[in-house]
């Protein structure tokens, strides 16, 4: 079977050369190599590797720090979120007669690590938002926006706007007072839009007042709607990336290479 | 694209590519129109709203308000009731045109800032709303802070001797009646125009 280049790999994973006196013949098929078969068969069917090398094992500019890891941290907090909220789906149900309060009080007092998850998704929400304005602010500051990464940069703006609107309809959800009152007046700030805001405000709660699919309306959106986009754009904006590369941090100077130097200036 | 004859301007590779983007792109709109549509409906399906009795006409004095929790929304328990703030009509501060349907004044709560619930405080004959400071007089005119016009009022009706309460209406600063809008959106000057009556308003019913 052909097998593709390897990745380069640590030093502490590459295979060590054999003593001598070792036994050479260790069968037709080891097992120790049957996951590498499996990658291998896959691979073959697929030809994956070369994107994920080309995603995980690209060069980046000298001089980049902690700061970089912050667009990473996000995604992963995403994922923390998504991950946390498709189990909490498994005990919610968006009753606005009831029912959601109650079963979020299940999730919260009776199921067991319910609190831990819920707490996951509720405080890994505001966690999610704040390490977006991080990761701006870092793109921001570094001048990373710039041509060529325009594009990648209004991608985000989009995710932040999706991730403000996560925050918006899931805030509802537990359908406490807080969750309701804190819908109305987010609602009737959608309504000050002239013109398009009365018939905004009616779209988002499926009426002229809030009502029985007000809830689910906001749930069909919280987990459906948006995660799916925000998913979708994150995809994008990481192909970005990949195919861009990042950006030396402001303060290097840009270091020519020697040959192209006049000798004049040496 | 050449064709094969002589002016043909649409040949086989052409048709077939039209024919498959077409029918794709019908299949797509197919699926996403009614289903945009069905999202949007709410939009535009008027609410109905019936009358519900209060009380009887001595349970409302002119010189205070009363409370009342009035079902909006059927079917949802506590999230569909508001409350309404309802005395007697008293001509001698009630200067907007008398009619058969504000014999009883009827006060929304909800603010016209944002829309939390306004409370009624007898010693300072004002309504007061806890969240961004709105302060409304007796007659629910804006005496202070953030909201954009006076309280919302709901229709009253006297039916066979009972105070009757019906559908909500706006009012602009000088009580002229508008069809019901969310709050924080202003009707005086251009307002009215800048936000436009809603498709879904309920009508004052007749029975």
């Amino acid at each position: 079977m052909p097998r593709l280049p390897a990745p380069p790999l640590p030093k502490a994973l590459m295979p060590r050369p054999k003593r001598p006196g070792e036994a050479q013949d260790v069968g037709a098929f080891p097992p120790a190599e049957a996951g590498i078969t499996v990658v291998d068969w896959i691979d073959e069917r697929t030809s994956l590797s070369p994107g994920i090398r080309w995603m995980l094992f690209r060069k980046v500019p000298k001089g980049i720090n902690w700061a970089y890891t912050l667009g990473s941290a996000t995604l992963f907090a995403f994922l923390a979120q998504a991950v946390t909220g498709v189990f909490l789906a498994m005990y919610y149900r968006p009753d606005a007669a009831g029912g959601a309060y109650e079963s979020i009080r299940y999730i919260t007092d009776d199921a067991f690590l319910g609190q831990f998850v819920r707490g996951m998704h509720k405080w890994g929400a505001s966690v999610m938002i704040i390490l977006i304005f991080l990761h701006m602010a870092r793109v921001f500051f570094y001048g990373a926006y710039k041509y060529p990464r325009e594009l990648t940069w209004i991608i985000g703006v989009v995710l932040l706007i999706l991730t403000l609107v996560m925050g918006f309809t899931g805030y509802l959800l537990p359908f406490d007072q807080r969750a309701y009152w804190a819908t109305i007046v987010g609602v009737n700030i959608n309504g000050t839009g002239p013109f398009v805001g009365p018939f905004l405000s009616d779209f988002l709660r499926a009426g002229p007042e809030f009502g029985a699919t007000t809830l689910s309306r906001f749930y069909a959106i919280h987990m459906l709607l948006v995660p799916g986009a925000i998913g979708a754009l994150i995809g994008a904006h990481l192909y970005l990336v990949s195919k861009l590369g990042i950006t030396a941090p402001p303060w290097l100077k840009a270091e020519p290479e020697p040959e192209l130097l006049e000798h004049s200036e040496v | 694209m050449p064709g094969t004859f002589e002016g043909e301007t649409v040949n086989r590779r052409r048709f077939m590519n039209l024919v498959t983007n077409g029918a794709g792109g019908v299949a797509a709109v197919a699926i996403t129109l009614p289903v945009l549509g069905f999202a949007a409906g709410p939009i535009f399906s008027r609410v109905p709203f019936e009358w519900q009795t209060i009380g009887m006409p001595a349970d409302f004095p002119k010189s205070t308000y009363q409370t009342r929790v009035v079902e909006i929304v059927q079917g949802i328990g506590e999230a569909g009731k508001t409350t309404a703030y309802v005395r007697a009509r008293d001509p001698s501060i009630d200067t907007e045109p008398e009619d058969q349907y504000n014999q009883f004044v009827a006060l929304s709560s909800r603010c016209m800032h944002l829309g939390c619930p306004v409370r009624f405080v007898a010693a300072a004959e004002r309504f007061i709303c806890p969240c961004h400071g709105g302060v409304y007089d007796f007659r629910g005119m804006v005496a202070g802070g953030p909201p954009v016009r006076p309280l919302d009022r709901f229709y009253t009706r006297l039916k066979d001797g009972y105070v009757q309460i019906g559908p909500r209406y706006s009012v602009n600063s000088e009580l002229r009646r508008f069809s019901p809008r969310d709050p924080g959106e202003p009707l005086d000057g251009v307002g009215q125009y800048l936000y436009p009556a809603r498709f879904s308003t309920s009508q004052i019913p007749q029975s």
